[in-house]
């Protein structure tokens, strides 16, 4: 976690210095309402600096986006849930946090959150249940300082299932949430 | 009677009728106790040279009249004699099998390129024709000319009208050789034959439902990857984009005048039943709660909604007013009751009921609150009454893959319409059109 924080962290600074944001959310994900929400109209038009910036930790390994190095917490993009449940578990809530940090840092990206729910249950209602997912998420990040016009969300219910198959192995997959940039 | 019963208990629990490319399965669950006995005389031909179309339209109203779960066929090489009308009939053939019943038919040309199909229902103890018709028909309408023959021979026997001369609706999800995924909704005849494809599309297509004059389908489609609630005209394929807000934009319901469609919109934040008039294209809320709110369904007469909430923690069935109003809880036994639809005369409703870790196919009397569980699997769903109350059919998964089933209302009967490759669901029988009665 430590690590993986580390490497995307020149991105993130950059990112915050060109927001012109004074405070760094907390990333250790213990106190998810702290952060000050970051002043996106002071980004401007640099905003998608921070989406395209090379990242050059001390390794100088990661050259790319941030949301495709795997180290990042950015590269978590798929959040996985309790059965009937929209709780972000505490296993994602980093993750979800660094995204909601980075959509702040980053004004001009854009995300949609897809819920989806395991195939249990009748469909319009796990229609209701994948929107839930993915407005819970929504609200998180919007915690972290992301405005609402760069989420979009959309639920898909059971209709799309990460994993084929009847059981807990399929299901665990398949009630989820995915961020699509 | 005695020998029927034998004759019924050698019978195949597995009888499988294969034409074009379906396959229909029937899988009597349990004994035909209590069932009619009925021979229907393979239909003869008296046209030149020789033809199975009689044979073939006799197979399709003896598979109808079975399935039912209302009548035991008697299968044909067990009958003595192959009568063509009345004056071949020897009512002792069919006294000495059990026979209560007899129907027997011919097939002529009618000298216009189409046919005429004349049958004959006899009382085989009265010794007397209780019903007989000559139907026209052409080459392309003979099945639903023998669904026709099915429905009358039913509404003579039973005292109700049949529903074998309709259709249903359902989506079919299918996987591509490069891929993806190819979704389609398909309409074909209540037994499974003649599917036809209405819509396709990459993304998924849900909750497909029948207008009451049975001309036109309301579903959610998610092309453009955004849930849209579109109305289309079966039989032209024109269609128009009703509901396409922020948000879900589900569930799809019909009143029962058709003017207006119930639906679940969260365009206020989270889902809640909306009445949609078609016509004015004004919409006005009926639910207002912070729980989910879905899958509304009308009463027939019109006066109510049910529809699935959680706001009691678990999704359960509740009731407002069509017009608004207070909101009554009505599902009570269980944790998980979804998706409800009512009886075509009001009095009950079919729904989703979770037992232990499955979901089930059930059916809650509305006067007495009796749940009564009429299917066995473990992932059954979307249950849709015919339009004579008869039989619900549904959705299940068989090895995996999504096919739909049929029961009858009093669990008695259960079959399997194993239509084709492909993840298969969310059925939905259509009500009587016009053209179902016009014979009668």
């Amino acid at each position: 976690m430590k690590l993986s924080t580390l490497k995307f962290a020149p991105v993130l600074a950059l990112s915050l210095l060109l927001a012109g944001c004074a405070g760094m959310p907390g990333m250790s994900g213990s106190d998810t309402n702290e952060g000050a929400p970051v002043a996106d109209a002071a980004a401007g038009d640099g905003s998608t600096d921070g989406a395209q910036t090379s990242g050059l930790s001390e390794g100088g390994a990661w050259t790319g986006s941030p949301l495709e190095n795997p180290n990042s917490l950015l590269y978590t993009k798929v959040i996985y849930f309790d059965y009937d449940s929209d709780e972000v578990r505490a296993d994602y809530r980093d993750a979800v946090l660094a995204h909601g940090e980075y959509l702040a840092a980053n004004p001009a990206v854009t995300t949609t959150i897809e819920g989806h729910a395991d195939e249990r249950g009748s469909r319009e209602y796990n229609i209701a249940l994948g929107e839930r997912r993915a407005n819970g998420i929504k609200r998180l990040l919007m915690a972290q300082g992301a405005a609402e016009n760069q989420i979009i969300t959309i639920s898909y219910g059971e209709e799309r299932p990460a994993a084929m198959g009847s059981g807990e192995t399929s299901w665990e997959l398949n009630r989820r949430a995915e961020f699509v940039y | 009677m005695n020998m029927m019963k034998r004759i019924i208990g050698t019978m195949l629990l597995l009888w499988a009728v294969q034409l074009n490319a379906a396959t229909l399965t029937i899988e009597i669950t349990e004994g035909a106790e209590g069932a009619l006995p009925i021979a229907v005389v393979p239909f003869g031909w008296a046209g030149p040279g020789a033809s199975d179309i009689g044979t073939e339209i006799s197979e399709i109203v003896r598979s109808d009249l079975q399935r039912s779960g209302r009548f035991a066929a008697l299968p044909v090489k067990d009958m003595l004699a192959r009568p063509q009308s009345d004056a071949d009939v020897e009512f002792r053939d069919w006294k000495v099998l059990g026979m209560d019943n007899l129907v027997v038919g011919q097939v002529r040309p009618n000298g216009q390129g189409g046919f005429l199909v004349r049958f004959q229902l006899f009382d085989v103890f009265k010794g007397e024709q209780l019903t007989g018709y000559n139907f026209p028909t052409t080459d392309r309408d003979l099945r639903s000319t023998a669904h026709k023959i099915a429905d009358l021979i039913y509404e003579k026997l039973t005292g109700q009208p049949g529903a074998f001369d309709t259709r249903i609706a359902y989506v079919v999800s299918t996987n591509k050789a490069d891929g993806s995924q190819e979704v389609s909704l398909k309409v074909a005849d209540a037994d499974g034959f003649d599917p036809q494809t209405i819509v396709t599309s990459s993304e998924p297509l849900m909750s497909p439902s029948w207008s009451p004059d049975g001309r036109k389908l309301a579903y959610v489609s998610f092309e453009r990857k955004k849930a849209s609630i579109y109305i289309q005209e079966v039989f032209t394929g024109r269609r128009q984009k009703v509901a396409s807000f922020k948000g879900i934009n589900g569930a799809p319901a019909w009143s029962p005048d058709g003017r207006k469609l119930a639906l679940t919109l969260s365009k206020d934040g989270n889902p809640e039943i909306y009445v949609l008039d078609i016509n004015k294209n004004s919409l006005s809320r009926l639910t207002n709660h912070y729980a989910i709110d879905t899958e509304p369904a009308w009463s027939p007469d019109g006066r109510y909604v049910m529809f699935t909430s959680d706001r009691g923690g678990k999704p359960q069935i509740y009731r407002v007013p069509a017009f608004g109003g207070k909101v009554t809880r009505v599902t009570f036994e269980g944790s998980y009751n979804a998706r409800a639809s009512y009886a075509p005369d009001g009095e009950s409703l079919t729904l989703v009921t979770r037992q232990g870790g499955d979901f089930r196919v059930a059916v809650l009397n509305l006067s007495n609150n009796a749940l009564l569980v009429l299917s066995d699997g473990r992932l059954d769903e979307s249950p849709s009454f015919a339009p004579n109350g008869s039989m619900i059919i549904y959705a299940t998964k068989i090895n995996g893959k999504g096919e739909l089933a049929a029961v009858s209302v009093d669990g008695r009967i259960r079959q399997r319409l194993a239509l084709q490759d492909g993840d298969v669901r969310e059925p939905v029988w259509s009500p009587y059109t016009k053209t179902n009665r016009r014979n009668q």
